[in-house]
């Protein structure tokens, strides 16, 4: 069992760290050059190769850790160590509840593609993301400067503001799957519901039988169109990326928390802020996209149809293998659909971020609550 | 020695020296705010091992993620130098701590004069939300009522305070 749970934990740490982290910070300048109608980053070679610009994020890193760690006067020295550290590793210990696959039977072995499975999968994820806020109020605090001073106290309000929102959107999730573990969440969405069968087990309308011909996955963004909405807009601020991206303000406080951060140390900021994108993207992909799931193949429709010509061992392998590449197909979507987010939208003034937080997302997600619930007493009742 | 007792006085020490972090830096906010964070995680780990799953990650999620960013926002706003904290001068409150905290010593060594009743084995899921759930909205639906009203008059009383300095 810990051989097991070893190899899953180094396969996702390879997997989002070491390959998808540092070639996405490749993507965002690749992607915002084609987006303005510019080449990019393209420059970096080895022995010629240029490869689209992918060895950047090597150029990246040999510059970060080549360079001079600064740490500025006056400034309290452990603080500012440790703040990147306290950054940094919630993003990188929050993929420990997300699945990446579902569960499979090999003979006597079950092999769930998951590090851990508690209880409370989804709580522990807030749990993480609450404490990643130390990390951008430390940096702010430590630094001795009146602008990183600033942002670390705006990145304190946006976070909190939007913990709530972010915690109170899902709410309508648990409702519909009944659970809060991820992997549960993820089997639950292998399959598919009518459209139309509110018709009939509504209002008793008798419909035609070609009517349950007309199929969804039950995927959790069509049970929960606003909550996804509401969810998608508080992860994306908790991230403190453009649109929101109030704690760093360029335009405003210079750059806000990370202002008197040089080399790796501010590169582990930078890093963290991108695996937060492949976390926001698995989360999102597993509570609202379904997860590992083929849409319109059920893991038992796939086993079932390719054993009877393999074999049940060769199936579940081939099942196990579409499951990952589903996933993680999944997650660049919506790590792209985040780019392009950053990429169009103009940021917000300050007080419009907590106006929005406040204002219009907290109500709407209690507002969501309620409707869910109504819907289910009526549907179940 | 098993695997949780270890865990369990791991958090312990951790939970005792972060405590003591906290008191003894009194010259630096942000530090003892951060000691409380490290506090409170201790004892969310102790939680786990009592099984209070709920518990734990509610405590990290309220008091860790929240209530102390809180502090933070607060110490950081007001900007205090560290001469403003010049030790208390009223000699009747340290009397009164230190009677305190000698009586609530004097407790814990009696407590662990006797030994500890064995407790039955825990039921199926305790501690996990559903029991928690069930039991807050059913046996304890008088006292949530009474908390939410408490919290709703207390949201209240903040929003006429701040109003007022608005006005």
């Amino acid at each position: 069992m810990p051989v097991e749970v070893v190899i899953k934990t180094l396969f996702i740490l390879i997997v989002v760290v070491g390959a998808f982290a540092p070639v996405i910070t490749w993507v965002e300048r690749k992607q915002s050059a084609v987006m303005q109608d510019r080449i990019g980053a393209n420059r970096a070679d080895i022995a010629g190769i240029r490869l689209i610009g992918l060895f950047h994020p090597i150029a990246d890193v040999l510059k970060l850790l080549s360079k001079e760690d600064v740490v500025p006067q006056g400034a309290n020295r452990v603080m500012h160590l440790i703040a990147p550290m306290i950054a940094a590793l919630p993003a990188v210990i929050a993929y420990a509840v997300i699945p990446f696959g579902g569960v499979y039977q090999f003979g006597e072995l079950t092999l769930s593609l998951v590090v851990a499975n508690p209880d409370w999968g989804l709580l522990y994820i807030f749990a993480i993301g609450s404490i990643a806020t130390y990390g951008t109020i430390i940096a702010g605090w430590s630094s001795n400067n009146n602008w990183s001073l600033l942002g670390g106290l705006r990145a304190s309000a946006q976070m909190i503001s939007y913990e709530v929102t972010m915690g109170l959107s899902v709410v309508g999730v648990f409702m519909v799957f009944h659970t809060l573990k991820l992997p549960d969440m993820a089997i639950a969405q292998d399959s598919t519901f009518r459209v139309l069968g509110f018709l009939d087990s509504l209002f008793g309308i008798s419909t035609p039988a070609w009517f349950d011909w007309i199929r969804l996955p039950s995927w959790g963004i069509f049970f929960q169109p606003l909550g996804f909405l509401i969810f998608l807009t508080a992860v994306m601020a908790e991230n403190k990326r453009p649109p929101f991206d109030m704690p760093e303000g360029e335009s405003e406080i210079i750059a806000g928390f990370h202002l008197e951060y040089s080399g790796m140390r501010f590169g582990l900021f930078y890093l963290s802020e991108f695996i937060e994108v492949v976390v926001i993207a698995g989360l999102i992909a597993t509570i609202f996209l379904g997860g590992w799931s083929v849409p319109y193949l059920p893991q038992e429709t796939l086993i079932g149809a390719i054993t009877p010509v393999f074999g049940i061992g060769f199936a579940t392998g081939v099942c196990l293998v579409l499951h990952v590449i589903t996933f993680f197909a999944k997650v660049i979507a919506m790590i792209w659909f985040q780019m392009a987010i950053r990429w169009t939208l103009p940021r917000f003034r300050y007080d419009q971020v907590m106006d929005l937080c406040w204002k219009i997302l907290l109500p709407l997600s209690i507002v969501n609550i309620f409707a869910t619930g109504l819907i289910i007493l009526l549907f179940e009742g | 020695m098993s695997a949780s007792v270890m865990l369990f006085y791991a958090f312990s020490i951790m939970a005792v020296i972060s405590a003591l972090g906290m008191i003894l830096n009194v010259r630096n906010t942000v530090a003892a705010a951060m000691s409380l964070v490290v506090t409170m995680v201790a004892l969310a780990g102790i939680y786990v091992l009592l099984g209070a799953h709920l518990i734990a990650v509610i405590q990290i999620i309220v008091y860790a993620g929240a209530i102390v960013v809180l502090f933070l926002f607060v110490v950081m706003l007001l900007n205090l130098r560290s001469d403003e904290f010049a030790p208390s001068r009223q000699r009747w409150l340290k009397i009164f701590a230190t009677a305190l905290g000698v009586v609530v010593l004097a407790q814990l060594l009696r407590l662990l004069e006797g030994s500890l009743p064995v407790t039955p084995p825990l039921p199926e899921g305790y501690g996990g939300y559903r029991q928690l759930g069930i039991a807050l909205y059913t046996d304890y639906i008088l006292v949530v009522e009474m908390v939410a009203l408490l919290l709703l008059a207390a949201i209240v009383g903040a929003l006429i305070l701040a109003k007022r300095k608005i006005d």
